[in-house]
């Protein structure tokens, strides 16, 4: 399960004549060189690309919902562009209620030392679902959770989509959409009375915290334990 | 009836000759003194008000002046639940099993303004003071409380302690919360004690 461990050098795949990085100045508001990654998705991927801004000298590309997952797998894989890093992935809800729902990752090309930013535009009234990219990054598993918790946009493929903030048996919606009251939908009495019924403990078996490839490491006690099907906390 | 007297407090009286009570005061005011002077803090610290309290700690204020120099952070042998910091809704089940299986005497502090009141975090995710979910003893303002307010309010719960009596009955009930609801006061109360207030009334997020 565990794959071995490859530690990236930055900007080990830039030429080694490769200017050493510096912060750039004088970048423009919009406008300016885009990431050449941007190019390569346009030449690779077609109309599946949308559109291309470039924004302080950081490049959107806004890509068809439906092919996220191939395209951050060709960006993750391909060694052209090596973007080893997600770095983070959130959601996008503006006050305009005419505006699409937008799905952000950033993604990090450490060996290239490139930034790049992906965006899928939900428009209003369509089902709030992206494919995940967990099949290629891993890390994307918690910030898929967290974006789900708070915005209600469903990750078709993520192998265990739960609230991950708020606990489990939130009721009172998404906390982070435009139309959630700041202070919640229900009464302080109501909230705290359902807050105070949540079980603290037991929510995770052992499995559920991904120690099982360490199993054969573990005391022998714990693993008694662990085979017993107990549960943390119990 | 002279013998539950409330005990000066200041004065150690010890006339051996002066007719009634004087037995029970005495021991009232050696057990008060005692636990005055060897409150076991429980730290429960969730926010920045846990670094000031981390400073009363250590040198500078010197919390063990006080007989607090043993943070228990087993609620089995603590004496004092210090809350410092927001307790969002998902934590409040948590403070409370604490404070259930702290053994009595017990005391709590609710140190700053997010515990005592919810703060500047009106909103959907913090309790509006844990007050509405654990008694509480001492209240310390401030956002987060120099160590000075802390250890303040430390001594205002020391005056506390030794102005108990043992002969009072109402003192060690434990609070048994409604047992549908596990809130230990009525619904209405709760919804008062979390009334939004100042600028936090004006607040408006949504307006779609």
């Amino acid at each position: 399960m565990s794959t071995p461990f490859t530690p990236v050098v930055g900007g080990s795949a830039l030429p080694s004549d490769a200017p050493a990085p510096a912060t750039e100045r004088n970048v423009p508001h919009r406008g300016g060189p885009a990431n050449p990654s941007a190019e390569a998705l346009r030449a690779k991927f077609g109309a599946a690309v949308l559109r291309v801004d470039v924004v302080w000298g950081e490049t959107t590309v806004i890509i068809e919902r439906t092919r996220v997952q191939e395209i951050v797998r060709w960006l993750h894989d391909d060694p052209s562009q090596r973007y080893e890093y997600l770095s983070d992935l959130t959601g996008v809800e503006f006050r305009d209620a005419e505006q699409p729902i937008e799905v952000v990752w950033h993604l990090r090309s450490i060996a290239f030392r490139r930034f790049l930013r992906l965006k899928v535009q939900l428009q209003r009234g369509q089902p709030l679902e992206v494919p995940s990219v967990w099949p290629v990054y891993k890390g994307a598993d918690w910030l898929e959770r967290e974006c789900y918790d708070m915005f209600g946009i469903r990750f078709a493929g993520h192998p265990d989509l739960r609230r991950i903030l708020m606990w489990e048996q939130y009721k009172e919606g998404f906390p982070l959409r435009k139309d959630f009251p700041l202070r919640g939908r229900f009464s302080r009495a109501e909230q705290l009375r359902q807050a105070l019924a949540a079980n603290p403990e037991a929510r995770y078996s052992m499995e559920e915290l991904s120690i099982a490839d360490a199993f054969e490491d573990l005391p022998q006690e714990m693993r008694n334990r662990l085979r017993s099907g107990e549960k943390t906390g119990e | 009836m002279g013998l539950i007297n409330r005990p000066e407090t200041d004065v150690v009286s010890y006339d051996p000759k002066g007719g009634d009570g004087w037995v029970t005061t005495r021991l009232d005011f050696l057990v008060n003194w005692g636990r005055a002077n060897s409150l076991w803090p429980m730290p429960f610290g969730t926010a920045c008000c846990a670094i000031e309290f981390m400073a009363s700690a250590a040198s500078q204020f010197d919390l063990a002046r006080f007989g607090m120099e043993r943070m228990s952070f087993s609620p089995r042998q603590a004496d004092v639940l210090i809350c410092a910091g927001r307790v969002p809704f998902k934590l409040a089940p948590v403070i409370r099993r604490i404070w259930q299986q702290m053994l009595q005497p017990k005391w709590c502090i609710s140190m700053g303004a997010c515990a005592s009141t919810g703060g500047m975090f009106d909103n959907y995710a913090v309790v509006q003071g844990i007050d509405t979910i654990i008694p509480v003893d001492v209240y310390v303002p401030g956002c987060p409380p120099r160590p000075e307010g802390l250890i303040y309010g430390i001594m205002m719960l020391q005056e506390k302690v030794k102005r108990e009596r043992a002969a009072d009955t109402s003192l060690r009930n434990e609070m048994d919360p409604d047992p549908t609801s596990q809130l230990y006061i009525p619904p209405s109360a709760i919804n008062e004690l979390s009334e939004p207030f100042g600028n936090s009334i004006h607040q408006q997020r949504s307006g779609l």
